[in-house]
């Protein structure tokens, strides 16, 4: 199915030749190789975590490759800043934004490159070209407005500003209509044209196929690090693209999946942000099911369970335990009736990392450490070991957090919320940043939460991993509930389609 | 995205020695810096000297065991040395000008400095404020009321029972108030060590999400800290007037300074989740051996400054050394 575009044609801009990257003992991009032409939109598509983000990361000269080369207009081309990327005329602008939300608008777009006359930053000129910008892509706020008093789509306007006055001849564009609505990505597009017929050219990556199919002149797809097709139009069927990013790896093992006996457990009705992330989502999960959440980055699945667990308020909506309408106005209110998170940044939000992997197992649960109020050091250790072996984490009790690979930090976090005892485990991203060996043991660890009795809720970017875990599916898509697949029902074709149309 | 190779996990049966968290080199220079004194002069090694250490350290060593858990949650407290001071007044002004009976005056001191750090606390957790600033905040305003209970006058003289609780040495050994400092040294240990709410603070300084996501109530527990902190800076205020048998609106100037030197010399880290007790008693027992020591060598006042600024700076460089090495 692949077919290697051919080599240097006379409108190639950048070649890459054999482009790999390895972070530790993680690779997450192999031997790729692509060609970018002149004046034209190269989509980059798949799925999250196939390498997409890495491989514009190398172009723009945020990232090192491992391995192979690039050349830029004829010449070898090795970046090693973002400078070096943006002087040779690469621009990338980021999925999540990277604006100074204290500057204005206008210092913004022109930062590290402000227009200066007489020794003195003129500010005439930069507002007056800035404003312009903005009013091409449709946005007419005053440039002195300061970027933290915007919304966050006339943010991502002033991202897009920022990369349009570069005067690149390459522009990366990571999602850039994530959070734009469609009079607004109308507006983009036109600029893209125009910019195109300059002889601009893009790469242009992104979850939407319908925009896809608008905007690009070729398609290249990556999965798990590779280059796995490239068409030479945009005119190609979703399903087929669709087909392209998911094909199953082989080195995938789930636990079987178990019939689920137990009653309902945790009912979610009509859940719905405070900041509009996600809205009106209703499901119910029983004793002994995996109940996987899928959609793509944005979609609101992690302020969801969030949410859920107390971490974050809600606007309106009502979470039940076995019928018990609960408040989780605070961690401790979930916990409190039996809901624990395994958070999604396992080293932000679920170790404290300079602490050993016995204290960080004790802080939640010194209920059962110390019944009396004493925390024995004897007592912290023999139930850091307990959970060391239940989980298979390899580690001792005194090593410190941040000595772990990241398969066994994930594992101590399980370790820390379920010796607790609770009913329902919510896991957010379980598998992110892990090899594949390590996430076979991960996989067996949920698959016995729910044999124990437990409602198990994943939340995973993952497709394979959903799909493998889960009895049944709810997808998300910009924070609406698209869905809930069985796991016969559920394909990843059909998982897909749900979460990005 | 990359999480660490596989291969720390192997060093992990090393053996290391450990005295409370990181407070191993401190207390080896401690023990180092002894051995110079004890040769170089003759009057360091003796128990005279060494109790009159004590005295020393009394009101230092009381504040840093606040100072200890206030940098333990990765914040700060700079207004220690004004609520001292402000504690030291309002017993002096109730006890001396109003004539209240001198323990009711103590109490109420006691309490005022309480409320001075749950205001703190409040601004800290409520208003969303940077512990510096809240803090600065508070330390100037404590020490403008100071100020202002006698218009900027000292109080002189007071009952003599209360002089005596730091001048009276029990036994030959120990003075009331040291051994005051030592009592609450002790429950200090005790509580971080083995209490639950003890090792909370650990975790909230290490990281307050992780903490609040494990349900620890993160808010409150600031604030309570701020509030011991506060309280026992007017218990050093009470045991500085009692030693002078005065109560200035200017004491304990710097203090503040003082206190969070002693926490970090004792291997605590700022940004918090880092430190102990014992490793702030051997920075408390660092700061006033080094004082005693420097004045026996007859030392200038002047160049003893630039010492303690070099040690300070020795003991945090060498414990980020050994943190890079790991």
């Amino acid at each position: 199915m692949t077919q290697s575009a051919s080599s240097s044609t006379p409108e190639s801009v950048l070649e890459l030749r054999d482009i790999g990257k390895a972070f530790g003992p993680v690779t997450v991009l192999t031997g790729v190789s692509l060609d970018i032409r002149r004046g034209e939109v190269q989509a980059l598509i798949g799925e999250n975590g196939a390498g997409k983000s890495t491989l514009s990361a190398i172009v723009a000269g945020l990232v090192r490759p491992s391995t192979g080369s690039m050349r830029w207009l004829g010449q070898d081309y090795a970046p090693a800043s973002p400078a070096d990327a943006l002087s040779a005329g690469i621009g990338l602008i980021h999925q999540e934004m990277r604006l100074l939300p204290d500057l204005s608008i206008a210092e913004n777009v022109f930062v590290g490159r402000l227009p200066v006359r007489g020794g003195r930053i003129d500010r005439a000129t930069m507002n007056a070209r800035a404003a312009e910008q903005l009013h091409r892509l449709g946005l007419d706020v005053a440039p002195t407005t300061l970027v933290r008093d915007l919304r966050i789509a006339a943010q991502q306007q002033v991202e897009i500003a920022k990369a349009l006055t570069l005067n690149a001849r390459l522009l990366i564009f990571d999602e850039p209509t994530a959070a734009l609505g469609a009079e607004e990505t109308d507006r983009l597009f036109d600029q893209i044209a125009q910019l195109k017929a300059d002889g601009v050219s893009f790469v242009y990556i992104s979850h939407r196929m319908d925009e896809i199919a608008r905007i690009a002149d070729r398609i290249a797809v990556l999965r798990d690090g590779q280059l796995v097709a490239t068409h030479e139009t945009a005119q190609v069927p979703v399903k087929r693209l669709v087909e392209d990013m998911v094909g199953r790896p082989l080195d995938r093992m789930f636990p079987p999946i178990e019939k689920v006996a137990g009653d309902t457990l945790i009912e979610v009705e009509g859940l719905t942000a405070l900041d509009g992330s996600f809205a009106d989502v209703s499901f119910a999960v029983r004793a002994g099911e995996v109940f996987g959440i899928a959609g793509i980055i944005g979609a609101g699945r992690t302020e969801l369970v969030r949410a859920i667990a107390g971490a974050d308020r809600r606007a309106a909506g009502q979470v039940r335990m076995q019928g018990q309408a609960i408040v989780p106005a605070d961690p401790r209110d979930a916990l409190a009736a039996g809901i624990v998170l395994v958070p999604e940044d396992r080293k932000a939000q679920g170790l404290v990392l300079p602490h050993t992997i016995a204290d960080n197992i004790a802080l939640a649960n010194y209920a059962s450490i110390a019944p009396k109020g004493w925390v024995l050091p004897s007592v912290v250790d023999r139930f850091a070991r307990d959970a060391i072996s239940r989980f298979g984490v390899k580690g001792q009790a005194g090593q410190r957090a941040d000595e772990l690979s990241g398969g066994n930090q994930q594992k101590v976090v399980i370790a820390k919320c379920i010796s607790r005892g609770p009913r329902v485990v919510i896991l957010d991203e379980p598998t992110r940043g892990i090899d594949v060996g390590a996430r076979a043991a991960i996989y067996e660890v949920i698959a016995e939460l729910a044999h124990a009795g437990m409602a198990v809720i994943v939340v995973s970017s993952d497709l394979d991993e959903v799909l493998g875990l889960s009895h049944r599916i709810m997808v998300l898509n910009r924070g609406r509930n698209r869905g809930i697949l069985s796991h016969q029902e559920a394909s990843r074709v059909a998982v897909m389609e749900l979460a990005t149309t | 995205m990359a999480s660490g190779g596989t291969s720390p996990e192997k060093t992990a049966g090393r053996f290391r020695i450990r005295l409370g968290s990181g407070a191993t080199g401190p207390f080896l220079g401690l023990i180092a810096m002894c051995i110079f004194l004890s040769l170089a002069t003759d009057t360091f090694l003796s128990g005279r000297n060494f109790l009159n250490v004590m005295d020393q350290i009394t009101v230092i060593g009381v504040m840093a065991i606040g100072m200890t858990f206030v940098i333990l949650i990765g914040g700060i407290d700079l207004s220690v040395g004004s609520v001292l001071a402000l504690s030291a007044m309002v017993m002096g002004f109730l006890g001396n000008e109003l004539g209240l009976p001198f323990g009711v005056a103590i109490v109420i001191a006691l309490i005022v400095s309480g409320l001075c750090g749950a205001v703190s606390g409040l601004m800290v957790t409520r208003l969303n404020m940077p512990p510096f600033i809240a803090t600065l905040a508070m330390m100037s305003i404590t020490r403008g009321i100071a100020s202002i209970i006698t218009d900027g006058e000292q109080i002189v003289g007071f009952p003599s029972w209360f002089s005596d609780l730091a001048i009276t040495r029990h036994w030959g050994v120990i003075s009331a108030t040291v051994a005051v400092m030592l009592v609450l040294t002790a429950i200090a240990w005790v509580f971080l060590k083995f209490r639950p709410a003890g090792r909370a603070l650990y975790a909230i300084g290490g990281s307050k999400e992780v903490a609040r996501l494990a349900g620890v109530r993160v808010e409150g527990a600031t604030i309570w800290v701020y509030t011991v902190c506060a309280l026992l800076a007017g218990l050093a205020g009470v045991i500085l007037s009692a030693r002078l048998d005065s109560a200035q609106p200017s004491s304990g100037l710097g203090y503040e300074l003082d206190t969070i030197a002693a926490v970090v010399i004792g291997g605590a880290s700022l940004s918090g989740g880092v430190g102990g007790i014992a490793g702030t008693a051997v920075g408390v027992l660092i700061i006033g051996f080094l004082r005693n020591g420097l004045n026996l060598l007859h030392v200038s006042p002047f160049v003893q400054q630039v010492i303690i600024g070099l040690v300070i700076a020795l003991a945090v460089a060498g414990d980020s050394i050994r943190a890079r090495n790991r």
